[in-house]
């Protein structure tokens, strides 16, 4: 039987992909063919979704961007036989745009049945879990520390380290915790390994808990999120069924329950502190530090709080070593990151890469420019809290370091693309917008002072005393840098300051005119 | 009328506050005040508490919703792609102002700040399920599926 794929990731529900896999059903009974459909995850190359793929000889080609009305045509083409079709790409494994990337902690994404633990396992699913089972705890966390492995959530703090503090901590009950918050706009490699290969991430969560001596795991994960949110109940039952979760795990004498829940639509929930007091039932908002929550987390007890990429990425460290994963990257920047291409680009998607690549490899080798067709202008890299990134400085390689020496950050990966009708005025005012709307309230510099961002923003914009504005702004910003408790205040006038020092012609600013 | 039915099961599990709430919302589609003590009584907790928790979440509304939900994403990369000009179309199209519900009930249009969807932009999310590429054609197609799924 001729097995033909076609995505469940909600990326690709989002365009129709549900309508798509109807459509082959019902192409296929009409002229009595026997197809098997499986619903796989999504490859990443979001532009092409939704992204059919059938089984040959040869391997798995594909078609996309496929709409219902496309399936007859599919058929008459003779699809199932790999025939060719103007939606026809080759072979998948063979798109430059997946064939040029390094995919470790995604190896699986797209390929596999998210819900299917044989395809899991098939897969090198569980080879990690497998060979912590038979390490020594401190052996696991020395693995994790050896990879370089930095946190995924935009801190990038040594993975290794926050779990030798949790594993040296002494404690009746110990937790882990993974943020799924991912709020950043532009990312979304949290959702897609959470729906495409949810596996990884119990996994990773399971190896920390053996590792710490944790037997409770929570995923905070984010309510914007529900597609995720069923996939990961459905994989927490099959693991659980099948003794990968629960008491005694494969006969190991390691227990790890695993839970999810629900975030309620609060950005700051992402903030770790902020996030175990949403977990508690309390409202968002960040605790002081010290006490770390390695040492005092959850309910006040020993916690590691890792963000669903940093979980995701442990299985095939522990899988292919430290050393191996190590191999990647520059710096101290080690590994892999998926970069996610969003806003204005023509290819966007998933590029997992070792880090050292540039932002004009990213946009123009994968990205293939913008989607208006019009000349890329500003790329806001690491989410809402990000730095605008302008043309001059596209070669700067992606490392922690290097984007630090430019006053920028990595973050999460999040790759946002304008093109040049955008005005840098109004998203530094949307800068300040949203940590207005964000902000948990708990510090002034933060509270009022966004509010107050975006009433001196507007005067500039206005043209009203507008040097006295643009001093104003300059020292609330530097108010909010030094005065605020968290990253949040700390860091929204990144993106205000990156618009206003790379962009001072949509402020207004005569060139040459610009006071530093 | 005693709420506590809906959410008993839950009232022993730590945290239980923002899982009752999701469980209400859910089953109601919105949290009545009139749910608050109880639910402050059950967990143990004040009043003041319980409603600084529900009021702290955007998720939480203490109105029932229009018939038709829809939630557009303002954040950066569908700004990227149009959004400001999608939420004014939406606006038009829903005879509401963002982040508020239609005189006649039959929409509630709310203000999202990413939806995941970041290489699909503009996106939007309707009555929960999520939608990429949504041009303002495709938006009026969309709500009017929406609308029509939903007995008036
Ligand atoms: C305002 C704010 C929002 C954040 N949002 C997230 C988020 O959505 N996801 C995440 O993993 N980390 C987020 N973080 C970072 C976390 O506080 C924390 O550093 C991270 O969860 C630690 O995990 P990691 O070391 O694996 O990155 C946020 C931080 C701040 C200040
Ligand atoms: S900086 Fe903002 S979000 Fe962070 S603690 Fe202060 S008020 Fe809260």
């Amino acid at each position: 039987m001729i097995r033909v794929y076609v995505p469940r990731d909600s990326a690709a529900l989002s365009v129709g992909a549900d309508d798509v896999a109807a459509a082959i059903t019902v192409q296929a009974q009409q002229r009595g063919l026997a197809v098997e459909l499986v619903r796989n995850g999504s490859r990443g190359l979001l532009w092409l979704e939704t992204l059919v793929e059938v089984t040959t000889p040869a391997g798995r080609v594909a078609y996309g961007p496929v709409y219902p009305e496309d399936v007859e045509s599919l058929f008459e083409a003779d699809f199932l036989h790999g025939g060719a079709h103007a939606l026809g790409h080759g072979l998948t494994d063979q798109i430059p745009y997946l064939a040029r990337q390094e995919r470790l902690t995604f190896a699986r994404c797209g390929i596999t049945d998210p819900l299917s633990l044989d395809d899991y396992l098939a897969h090198d699913g569980y080879r990690g879990l497998r060979n912590a089972l038979a390490m020594d705890a401190a052996a696991i966390v020395q693995q994790v520390t050896d990879s370089g492995l930095r946190g995924r959530g935009g801190a990038a703090f040594p993975t290794g380290i926050k779990w030798k503090t949790v594993l040296g901590a002494q404690a009746a009950q110990k937790y882990i915790v993974c943020n799924a918050d991912e709020g950043d706009s532009g990312t979304f490699a949290d959702r897609m390994i959470m729906e495409d290969d949810p596996f990884t991430l119990i996994e990773g969560m399971t190896i920390a808990g053996v590792a710490v001596g944790a037997t409770i795991g929570y995923i905070y994960l984010r309510s914007e999120y529900p597609y995720a949110f069923d996939v990961l109940n459905q994989a927490i039952a099959i693991a659980n069924q099948h003794q990968w979760l629960g008491e005694n795990i494969q006969g190991s004498g390691k227990t790890f329950h695993l839970e999810v829940r629900l975030g309620a639509g609060a950005y700051i929930c992402g903030e770790e502190t902020a996030l175990l007091e949403s977990l508690e039932g309390k409202r968002g908002i960040v605790r002081y530090k010290p006490p770390i929550p390695a040492l005092k987390g959850l309910f006040g007890l020993p916690t590691i709080v890792n963000n669903t990429i940093s979980f995701a990425s442990v299985p095939i460290i522990m899988d292919k070593g430290g050393e191996f994963y190590r191999n990647y990257g520059m710096g101290r920047s080690r590994g892999t990151l998926p970069f996610q291409l969003a806003g204005n680009l023509k290819q966007g998607g998933l590029v997992e890469k070792a880090f050292g690549l540039t932002l004009r490899e990213l946009i123009y080798d994968f990205g293939g420019g913008t989607a208006s067709g019009r000349p890329v202008r500003a790329i806001q890299v690491g989410g809402p809290l990000g730095a605008y990134v302008p043309a001059s400085q596209f070669d700067t390689p992606l490392d922690y370091e290097a984007y630090v020496g430019i006053s920028a950050m990595i973050g999460h990966g999040g790759i946002v693309v304008f093109d040049d009708t955008v005005d840098m005025a109004q998203m530094a005012r949307y800068a300040m917008e949203f940590c207005a709307i964000e902000s948990c309230g708990k510090c002034t510099p933060c509270r009022v002072g966004s509010t107050r961002g975006v009433e001196v923003v507007d005067r500039i914009i206005a043209n009203q005393d507008r040097a006295a504005n643009l001093a104003l702004l300059r020292s609330l910003c530097d108010t909010m840098l030094n005065g605020s408790l968290c990253a949040m205040g700390g860091m929204a006038p990144y993106p205000v300051l990156s618009a206003l020092n790379h962009f001072p012609e949509d402020f207004g600013i005569e060139a040459g005119e610009l006071a530093a | 009328m005693s709420y506590s039915e809906l959410y008993s099961d839950l009232v022993e599990m730590p945290g239980a506050l923002l899982p009752i709430f999701h469980r209400i919302q859910e089953r109601l589609g919105y949290v009545p005040q009139e749910a608050l003590p109880e639910i402050a009584k059950a967990l143990n907790l004040s009043r003041a508490e319980v409603h600084g928790v529900m009021t702290f979440y955007h998720d939480f509304r203490s109105e029932p919703a229009g018939r038709t939900v829809v939630k557009i994403c303002r954040a950066e990369a569908c700004q990227a792609m149009g959004a400001n000009a999608l939420v004014a179309h939406a606006e038009a199209c829903l005879h509401t102002p963002l982040n508020s519900t239609s005189a006649d009930g039959s929409a509630t249009l709310e203000a999202m700040y990413c939806l995941g969807n970041c290489a699909l932009a503009p996106a939007v999310m309707i009555n929960g399920d999520l939608k990429g590429r949504v041009t303002p054609a495709r938006f009026d197609a969309l709500v009017a599926a929406a609308g029509k799924a939903v007995p008036a």
